[in-house]
């Protein structure tokens, strides 16, 4: 396929330059905003190309922000505590399931796989979260419902243990007299080591983006994460739109500051994601294949 | 030991022996495999047992399982509202809008970016399609918000003034968001579906190319007769599982993008966004709860005829 077909070509780079561009765009315009001056912004809206730039929103935020950084505090813990238990909670039971010889291996594994077909849905989860457990305004809201352990992880860390990790090291190992604690800490943990990374950088990126469960059990907005706290910011600011006679709109983060929390939040995102890109792309087609 | 069992016909007693042998042999299994399970009950099973409060009165003091049984009275109480049939019809309709243009574009683009010829800048397309999958409804939002908000959002500051065209009241304008949503969904979602198409294509056999380029096929004749044939079994297996999941909608996307506007309900009310909006906003359980229910029972049942189809087309991709 070496430059034989030309026009393929140009059409291909053509749409493709046009995609990035539909891609990229709206988030320069969201980091532009950021850094334009508030005024500016008043009188001619967000833009591309604005009159004034101005930091004052991030120096607003590093200075005198101390609600957003708490916020940002606490997804990166929500993160780190939450994708740790879900790669330990998943790894463990994909092990067991990983043995072929292991009595009501086929019951186990469809009292996983059950969990994909059918859910009993918000209210009955809402009501024993909160009536049972009383999660409400604890930091457990955000870590323990939905996302600790998800059926699919299970099932793809069992596929690669089975496929990739030879049978005959374990028999080595248990002749060796090793327990299966320490075959599954010196032998899954190193070998399975691609999977966990994958399954890890999915579940990280599903708690760091996640505020389904802090709207659902968070009414304290001192326990925000940062999701939780851009969500609060756009719809009160609506509210404050809605009713503008009253002229507290001092005390909100001005239109500049909402944009730049917005940047913030994505920014160890896009950090990152260049490092990470490989493992999205294959877990995707991972998952495809199962679901 | 299997060759005992068949040969030595064991006593009843001698057997469970055995098993607890069996079993024994593998407790440190069981036990790593304990907090997962007791997450799954927790988390999955009790509130499926919880699904009954459909059928009930709830309240607080009795909780789910006191409270007064009411029979079918939380649907009839549904069905009869006309939310019902606008958030069946939304769900259903825009998932199909859903399916249909995000495959054809994850197809295109898939397509068009393996037919890149330098590896370098395949990857970098490959790389930028896939962006969008890592933000988060709350900030796709924002970037929406940027676009539409009427105090300074640039298709109404920069935009349509530069076409001579009046402002529009996008939050509060039912007829746009149908069009508005399918494009956030698109733009969110296309390169998740090429990168699965991508997979699909890098797996099809060159010696297919050379024969048709042998036998004069140009490169349109080539993508029409190869490309996408080889691709016709993750289609259908992609098409299916979405539609098991037709009756599922993202919450966010609904209820987050259009900044839960009441003006916009008629047409972004989803399943999902009814039983949220009846639960925490009006505090209504039963009709939260039967709304719930119904998602559950319809989704249930599609998932798994969907999956009885899949595993017809291609075990492989089957989810049981």
């Amino acid at each position: 396929m070496k430059n034989r077909y030309p026009v393929t070509q140009l059409i291909a780079y053509i749409f493709l330059i046009l995609m990035t561009v539909c891609i990229l765009s709206p988030l320069v315009l969201l980091f532009i905003s950021s850094i334009t001056d508030e005024s500016t912004l008043i009188v001619n809206g967000y833009s591309f190309m604005p009159d004034k730039l101005s930091l004052e929103a991030y120096s607003y935020i590093f200075t005198k922000g101390e609600s957003i950084l708490r916020s940002y505090r606490t997804t990166i813990l929500v993160t780190i505590i939450g994708t740790a238990g879900n790669l330990l909670l998943s790894s463990m039971f994909a092990f067991g399931l990983s043995q072929p010889n292991l009595p009501g291996r086929k019951f186990l594994s469809f009292f996983v796989f059950f969990t994909m077909l059918f859910n009993g849905g918000l209210v009955p989860s809402y009501l024993m979260w909160t009536g049972t457990f009383h999660i409400k305004n604890t930091i457990w809201a955000l870590i323990l419902p939905n996302f600790l352990m998800s059926a699919m992880n299970v099932i793809l860390m069992r596929t690669y243990f089975m496929t990739s990790i030879p049978g005959a090291l374990y028999e080595s190992a248990e002749i060796d007299g090793a327990s299966q604690f320490t075959i599954f800490r010196k032998i899954v943990i190193p070998l399975g080591k691609p999977i966990l990374v994958t399954m890890g950088v999915f579940t990280g990126l599903a708690y760091w983006n996640d505020w389904t469960n802090g709207l659902y059990y968070i009414t304290d907005t001192r326990k925000f994460g940062i999701q939780n706290y851009l969500n609060k910011l756009i719809t009160d600011a609506q509210f404050l739109m809605q009713n503008a006679t009253m002229s507290s709109s001092q005390l909100m983060p001005s239109m500049s500051i909402k944009m730049a929390i917005a940047f913030i939040a994505i920014i160890p995102i896009l950090i990152v994601y260049p490092f990470l890109q490989k493992y999205f792309q294959s877990g995707i087609s991972l998952g495809a294949v199962k679901g | 030991m299997t060759k005992s069992e068949i040969t030595v016909p064991a006593t009843s007693g001698n057997r469970l022996l055995r098993q607890w042998r069996r079993v024994k042999k593998w407790w440190p299994v069981y036990l790593m495999m304990l907090p997962g399970a007791a997450y799954l009950i927790i988390n999955n099973y009790i509130p499926m047992t919880g699904i009954v409060v459909a059928f009930k009165k709830y309240n607080v003091q009795d909780g789910i399982w006191g409270s007064r049984w009411v029979g079918l009275q939380n649907f009839e109480y549904l069905f009869t509202s006309k939310d019902a049939w606008i958030m069946t019809r939304n769900t259903l309709l825009y998932n199909l809008a859903f399916l249909v243009i995000n495959n054809v574009l994850g197809i295109l683009t898939a397509i068009l970016i393996t037919e890149v010829n330098r590896k370098r800048f395949r990857h970098f397309f490959q790389s930028m399609v896939l962006v969008p999958f890592v933000l988060s409804i709350v900030i796709i939002s924002y970037i929406v918000f940027a676009f539409l908000s009427a105090d300074g959002g640039i298709l109404n500051h920069t935009i349509l003034p530069a076409l001579g065209l009046d402002e529009v009241d996008w939050y509060n304008s039912p007829r746009y968001w149908p069009f508005i949503l399918v494009i956030v969904n698109a733009w969110k979602g296309v390169g998740y579906g090429s990168m699965i198409y991508i997979a699909g294509i890098t797996g099809i056999d060159k010696g297919l190319y050379e024969a048709a380029e042998l036998d004069g096929a140009g490169k349109i004749r080539q993508i029409l007769n190869v490309t996408l044939p080889s691709l016709v079994p993750s289609i259908i297996t992609l098409c299916m599982l979405s539609i098991g999941r037709i009756f599922y909608s993202d919450f966010g996307l609904f209820y987050q993008v259009p900044m839960n506007s009441g003006t916009l309900y008629s047409v972004t009310n989803v399943i999902d966004t009814q039983v949220y909006r009846m639960l925490i906003t009006v505090g209504n359980i039963g009709m939260s709860s039967a709304s719930g229910f119904y998602q559950s029972i319809v989704g249930f049942i599609l998932v798994f005829m969907s999956n009885m189809l899949v595993r017809k087309i291609s075990a492989d991709n089957a989810l049981f």
